[in-house]
């Protein structure tokens, strides 16, 4: 392969010039700071990458140095300086790709047992297979055989570069476009990892797939790229969870989350997101800029996002759904809690295009300390998408009096046989409410916890078993200290 | 049991009770009767501990200890259950829930293991069927729709799931018809043994034709005015406040 041959010609050269420039501290391997063209050939020939897929990062890079960063959201920090990040950090074991769990570097496995992600115990007693992202790169992928008899496929979005061209040409950038927005268009430049996934024509996905995302290096942006390809009349539910130590620097991070869905085929993509929010005083904690999107591209195809957002200093992320097909189902579920001095701009897009296509949104934010929580939505009916429906429910619960909630609902209908229903409501936590748990002998940081998971009630619910659990425990932790 | 001695509470620097001495022994059932604003329902927060209800002067022991120094959820774990006027609403959380994550914390607060779910389904069931709940009603949020009667029935269910060593009732009786205000006084009479005692706030007789007290306690002006026994309340009934010569100081 030529192209290999050239990039590997063009890193080499590259390191002469940074020979010093490289952080091989210990066991990681890091691309020189800053962005340049160099760096994206450095990553796509660590990551052996095709041609086309080093000429479409290239193109991107391209773009993005013609774009500004968007300020229209209701956030309010210090704009990331691009020169000052690593945009590649990996595992030196991954040079040497692990067979099994055993080949892998036992302190990896150590951090992973201290986030309690054992990964041994979630092979057996789950069923769950697992792709671990550990600062970029993919380290242990497990129950590949089992879905590979389905034919499902299931691997880090590298190796589907190599191992699948022909899914990955036709369907990278097909919903989020390489020149989208600011922060896809970095990403689409610069992503070093994340995850593909393709169920083929009739398969009901045997296990709920599940991807760890971990930032682990100082001063790593991370940029994971997802895929998802749901063929006619298959079933996945994916779920992706999120942890990271904490940071005194702010941490980018700005992933790309594909979904493709086709002839009555459905998506279920859950989140819980527990980032590093800064301390206290809103110093550190993780830029949170992601850009989401499913495309409903067949007859009653259906997408589901839920998603638990308690992490990161600032979110920026609105999961949406491009209704296409006649019949598509888009959903939106959604707890967002912000606490101390986080701020939360999130919400969805439901853009109705094919007849008779439905949408619900139901979006539960929490604010507390001096944290600012937004719900941005749009719902979109487009001239020919007759007897479409829409049911958006925003529900805003406030902890204090330093805190605030914004709803922000744009909603335009170009088509007069839709309906579009929006409530909207804000409450606080009453003292009365939480006097009533203290007497029971709850302390307050559990009767916050239980009045906050009965307020998200509706939303928790979506979550599969595995992280319903989790993410109850999690609702507590990320508001403690709030009350008293 | 519970020593209450000198008690001034302020709410909001406006002085609520001033002076208040209460002394309930192992055992007994204490009812305590007054006009609107007396500060019936201020005693009840002070002795469980609820914020904003400012102690100023004076102690309130429990079983030994200073129970001013402790939480709210700490006075709960040590025995004190509040029967509440007005039960409030927790939308989301189901009553089964909310009991097991209660009983859990108390057990926890006397070091004891959890309850385990079977048991506790087992427990509940048992004590919803004794006061005639449907069981359906365990499943639903915490008082979120339920009637006035439903919502007392409700509470009459926690005290007897946490089995408490006092029990505070605070107009537990209020919203009530007849056949709920027999099978709510059953279950306090149920709770009735030597080691247990009763403080039962009320502004009518009715209850204690059924919940017979062993000392009735007039309330007014942020003092006890007036202790009896359940005679007292009888002649309350019939006389109403000022013919016993007690000011209606309605605040």
């Amino acid at each position: 392969m030529v192209s290999t041959l050239e990039t590997r010609q063009a890193v080499e050269e590259i390191s002469g010039e940074y020979k010093y420039g490289f952080v091989t501290d210990i066991e990681t391997v890091k691309a020189p700071k800053g962005l340049s063209e160099e760096v994206i050939r450095f990553i796509s020939a660590k990551k052996d990458e095709p041609a086309w897929l080093l000429d479409w990062r290239l193109k991107s890079y391209k773009k993005w140095l013609k774009m500004e960063e968007p300020d229209w959201a209701m956030l309010d920090y210090e704009k990331p300086n691009f020169q000052d990040i690593y945009y590649y950090a990996a595992p030196k074991s991954a040079d040497d790709r692990p067979k099994s769990l055993d080949e892998v570097d036992p302190e990896l496995l150590k951090t992973y047992e201290k986030l309690g992600i054992s990964l041994q115990e979630q092979e057996v007693l789950s069923g769950v297979a697992v792709d671990i992202v550990f600062d970029s790169v993919s380290v242990a992928t497990t129950f590949r055989k089992a879905l590979k008899e389905k034919g499902v496929i299931f691997c880090s979005i590298s190796e589907a570069a190599r191992d699948y061209p022909a899914l990955m040409k036709k369907y990278l950038g097909s919903v989020v476009p390489a020149a989208d927005n600011f922060y896809a268009t970095l990403n689409s430049a610069v992503f070093t990892d994340g995850t593909f996934v393709y169920i083929p024509k009739g398969v009901r996905c045997p296990m709920e797939l599940s991807t760890y995302f971990r930032i682990n290096e100082a001063n790593t942006g991370q940029f994971e790229r997802t895929l998802i390809i749901a063929d006619d009349n298959s079933y996945v539910s994916y779920l992706e969870g999120c942890t990271a130590p904490m940071r005194d620097e702010n941490q980018l991070h700005a992933a790309v989350v594909e979904i493709v869905v086709l002839d009555e085929a459905e998506v279920k993509y859950s989140t819980v997101q527990n980032w590093y929010p800064g301390d206290k005083n809103g110093v550190g904690g993780i830029y949170n800029f992601v850009t989401k999107r499913a495309a409903c591209r067949g007859l009653n195809s259906k997408v589901s996002w839920t998603q638990v957002e308690t992490g990161s200093a600032i979110t920026w992320k609105y999961p949406s759904c491009i209704l296409q097909g006649d019949g598509s189902v888009g959903e939106f579920y959604s707890v967002a809690i912000t606490n101390n001095y986080q701020q939360a701009d999130t919400g969805t897009k439901m853009i109705h295009i094919g007849k008779n296509t439905s949408s619900t949104i139901i979006s539960k934010g929490i604010s507390a300390g001096k944290a600012q929580n937004i719900y941005r939505g749009l719902v979109k009916v487009m001239p020919n998408a007759e007897n479409t429906r829409n049911f958006t429910q925003c529900d805003s619960l406030l902890i204090g009096d330093e805190c605030g909630a914004h709803t922000v609902p744009y909603i335009e209908a170009k088509n007069p046989t839709s309906q579009i229903e929006h409530e909207a409501t804000t409450s606080k936590i009453s003292d009365e409410q939480l006097f009533y748990c203290l007497q029971r002998g709850l302390d307050v940081e559990e009767s916050v916890s239980l009045i906050v998971n009965g307020f998200c009630k509706e939303v928790m619910q979506q979550l599969p078993m595995e992280f319903a659990v989790e993410a109850q425990k999690l609702l507590g932790i990320s508001l403690e200290g709030s009350v008293g | 049991m519970l020593e209450i001695k000198n008690l001034h509470v302020e709410v909001g620097g406006q002085k609520i009770l001033k002076g208040l001495n209460l002394t309930i022994n192992d055992g007994e059932v204490h009812a305590i009767m007054g006009p609107n604003g007396a500060g019936k329902s201020t005693l009840s927060y002070a002795i469980c501990g609820k914020p904003g209800y400012e102690i100023t002067d004076g102690s309130v022991t429990f079983k030994g200890k200073n129970f001013l120094e402790l939480e709210a959820s700490e006075r709960a774990g040590e025995g004190v259950f509040l029967g509440f006027q007005y039960p409030v609403e927790i939308p989301g959380v189901s009553n089964i829930n909310f009991l097991r994550a209660a009983i859990n914390s108390v057990r926890k607060y006397r070091n004891e293991g959890e309850m385990a779910a079977g048991d506790f389904l087992k427990l509940i069931r048992s004590k919803a069927a004794e006061l005639e709940m449907d069981p359906e009603m365990l499943k639903r949020a915490v008082n979120v729709g339920f009637s006035g009667g439903e919502k007392k029935r409700n509470e009459m269910v926690q005290m007897s799931m946490l089995d408490p060593i006092l029990a505070v009732l605070d107009e537990t009786d209020s919203g009530l018809d007849i056949d709920a205000l027999r099978i709510v006084a059953d279950g306090i009479n149920r709770m009735r043994c030597p080691e247990k005692s009763i403080l039962v706030i009320t502004h009518y007789q009715r209850l204690l034709d059924y919940v017979v007290p062993d000392f009735v306690h007039v309330l007014a002006n942020g003092k006890i005015v007036k202790s009896g026994d359940k005679t007292l309340a009888i002649r309350l009934e019939k006389e109403g406040y000022a013919g016993l010569g007690i000011e209606e100081n309605a605040a």
